[in-house]
């Protein structure tokens, strides 16, 4: 029994204290800013800020239930960064992904909305991952055929999607007669409700993923060859892998991965797409993918610490007068704690904690630009 | 013959592109060097860090981090320093201040950085997006603070106006226009681009970054201080960077909007690699990229005559604000296989036991 708990300790030690140093970051944060901006000094404020925060995430059946709606996609994102993570890739493109899945999720949904919701959600579900893979597959393919690292391929990628979403919705897609652009409702592709008021099916079929992306990496040959690839692209060419194929067809899974939760924001939540629909789940996937350290559980639990991160943030800009931004500070300290976990353990004398992130995601960086030419 | 060419559709269009282009090059210009202006100091910003072995993808928090103290500390500063303009490009005391503070801000953000790739040796990359995502956050959260009392900001750097002697010059009148008729930040990045491509390829600083970037061991082996070089040279491009944004917040604009830099940073690390890791290549590239970006935005606006017209009125408005990230990739694409990095680049050093 005890060595089953130091064992969680050690794996769960450096995450919990990064979250603690970086709730007494943000407090800092909240005190110094507001006695600068207000000329008064009120410590409670960040008692006030947390306590509506975590009120507002945790604290009713309703604020759950948002909870869980929020983290599906960022749980989806979450896997799209790890799998690159995993085979040594930074997909930094899933809000352009995301982008991709939901419009092509809307424009098949459109079409669908009076099928029976039998046929009309899978396709529209599947419409939306298949351009979400087409994105991914982009930036995969350019590394894979001339070298260009997907950091900046990627991102370029993600403007272009913003452009090409504007003008779909104010092209094509735009409904006649409307006072600002914006599409048809997906009508019968919408997500069914099936937790509370709208906790909608995204709910069993994300943590399916999850589950899958585990399979996939730790039970399959692919898997093994991306994690291979990952950990030393030379060992992988010598045993005979094609990490040329391995770049193009994990940037695509990655990209499905993040046109799915591009297509379940849309299809459960906003139902229709405006031009001024937008995400951050791109980056925040980022760091749900790094705090959960690529593994299938911690990606679940990052997701979820996120995504009440973000449902609680209004709820703290409503009633502490906290701005939600705040999150994004609390969120960047958890990953910088994290990221010196060498210095941490150091200084509170973890000698057997697992450390931050060094012995999950392999060192992007030395492909950056460089073997510019893959063999 | 005439007719024969453009009885060829795209030779036709090429040529009208070709014939566009030369009419509003006069207009366009100042415009373009404008644009080019954060994307050309976060491209030395990259250029100082990786011709030194260290990969920072955080220059776009960086700038935003710089563009907001900037301002900010121009709304502060005001009352104390007080809005007297200077004789030169309307700078005031408060100005000239807030500037050096955004600069510092810079090299603060980039210490972080240094530091965690450096010293705690963590993955670059990782490092660099910490920075970005804490940026946006911090920013974000106190302008939206600030905004409360919405404060105004402490004016901006005006441009100064050349002699009508040179502007009115026939042909090359025009370039006299744009390279003068722009801000301190403006101008002074034409200086930096020069003098960075001097030092860094005819100086001993030069040729120690460079080695440190190529060969970190060799380069220890003959005294060169591997981890200072390194420091310094992130710390100089903290500063760049903190230029590019200072001139978002100060220059081009008198406000600060969350998120504001709109992904300059990363655009400017594909100018670095199109410019082949070489300041005057990096700036050549951002003023490519801002090319695009400017005709994007004129085209609309001041449509050419002829089919080409008639194309461009007949594409969706979406395309041209694509035009610029499109360019990018496929020059990306097309180039790197000749574009080789320094060989140490983002590889964190570490020093040989002393046994």
């Amino acid at each position: 029994m005890s060595a089953r708990v130091s064992r969680a300790w050690a794996i769960l030690a450096l995450p919990v204290i990064s979250i603690v140093l970086s709730v007494i970051v943000g407090s800092l944060v909240i005190i110094f800013s507001q006695w600068l901006v207000s000329g008064e000094l009120q410590p409670g404020l960040a008692f006030d800020a947390y306590s509506s925060l975590v009120s507002g995430s945790i604290g009713s059946e309703r604020a759950i239930v948002s909870t869980l709606n929020n983290t599906a996609p960022l749980l989806l994102g979450g896997l799209a960064v790890g799998l690159g993570f995993k085979a040594g890739l930074f997909n930094i493109g899933v809000q352009g992904q995301f982008l991709m899945g939901a419009l092509g999720s809307v424009i098949v949904g459109v079409q669908l909305r009076e099928s029976p919701p039998i046929i009309a959600i899978p396709i529209s579900l599947i419409a939306g991952m298949i351009f979400g893979a087409v994105w991914g597959f982009i930036p995969g393919f350019l590394k894979a055929v001339s070298g260009a690292h997907e950091v900046v391929t990627t991102i370029m990628l993600n403007f272009v999607a913003i452009a090409i979403l504007a003008a779909a919705v104010s092209g094509p897609l735009n409904v006649v007669g409307s006072a600002s652009p914006t599409t048809l409702p997906v009508g019968n592709a919408s997500l069914p409700v099936i937790i509370g008021r709208n906790g909608t099916i995204a709910l069993i079929y994300a943590p399916i993923m999850a589950v899958l992306y585990g399979f996939l990496l730790f039970r399959t040959t692919r898997g093994f060859e991306i994690r291979i690839a990952g950990a030393s692209p030379d060992a992988a060419r010598y045993a005979g892998m094609s990490p040329r194929h391995l770049i193009i067809w994990t940037m695509a899974v990655s990209g499905m991965l993040g046109g799915m939760a591009g297509a379940t924001d849309l299809l459960g939540q906003t139902h229709s797409m405006a031009t001024s629909y937008a995400t951050t789940v791109g980056f925040d996937s980022i760091a749900v993918a790094l705090l959960g350290r690529t593994s299938p559980l911690g990606i679940v639990l990052a997701a979820l610490l996120f995504g009440a991160m973000n449902t609680g943030a209004s709820a703290m800009q409503i009633q502490a007068g906290v701005p939600a931004d705040l999150v994004g500070v609390l969120q960047a300290t958890i990953l910088f704690f994290l990221v010196v976990s060498p210095v941490i353990k150091r200084i509170f004398r973890l000698k057997g904690a697992k450390t931050g992130l060094e012995d999950s995601a392999t060192t992007f960086t030395a492909t950056y630009g460089g073997e510019a030419t893959i063999r | 013959m005439d007719q024969a060419l453009y009885g060829i559709p795209i030779v036709g269009l090429v040529f009208e592109f070709i014939g566009y282009l030369i009419a509003i090059a006069p207009i366009i210009a100042p415009i373009v060097l404008k644009a080019s202006v954060p994307i050309g100091f976060a491209a030395l910003c990259g250029v100082m860090c990786e011709r030194s072995g260290v990969v920072n993808i955080g220059i776009e928090g960086t700038m935003l981090v710089a563009a907001f103290v900037g301002w900010t500390a121009g709304v502060y500063l005001v009352p104390v320093l007080g809005s007297d303009p200077l004789p030169l490009f309307g700078a005031t005391p408060t100005l000239l201040v807030a500037l050096l503070l955004a600069v510092l801000s810079g090299v603060v953000v980039s210490f972080v950085h240094a530091w965690l790739s450096i010293s705690v040796k963590a993955d670059q990359i990782i490092s660099g997006t910490i920075i970005n995502i804490a940026a946006f956050g911090i920013t974000g959260y106190l302008i939206s603070l600030l905004s409360i009392s919405s404060p105004e900001g402490a004016g901006q750097f005006a441009k100064i106006t050349p002699p009508k002697e040179l502007t009115s010059l026939p042909f090359v009148g025009w370039i006299f226009t744009t390279l003068l008729n722009q801000g301190p930040i403006t101008i002074s990045l034409l200086f930096c681009a020069f003098f960075l491509q001097l030092y860094l390829f005819r100086s001993r600083w030069g040729l120690r970054t460079r080695a440190v970037g190529e060969h970190p061991k060799a380069a220890e082996t003959v005294g060169i201080d591997v981890i200072r070089l390194r420091y310094r040279n992130v710390l100089i491009g903290g500063a760049f960077a903190g230029m590019g944004g200072a001139f978002l917040s100060m220059e081009l604009s008198n406000s600060f909007q969350a998120g504001g830099t709109a992904g300059r940073g990363f655009i400017a690390l594909a100018a670095m690699i199109v410019g082949r890791w070489t300041p005057l290549g990096a700036f050549g590239a951002a003023l490519l990229f801002s090319l695009f970006l400017t005709l994007g935005q004129t085209i609309t606006f001041v449509p050419p005559s002829g089919d080409l017209g008639e194309l461009v009125k007949a594409l969706p408005a979406q395309v041209f604000t694509a035009l610029p990230y499109v360019v990018t990739i496929v020059v990306l694409a097309g180039l790197i296989g000749r574009s080789t990095p320094p060989a140490a680049d983002g590889k964190p050093y570490e020093r040989e036991a002393t046994a």
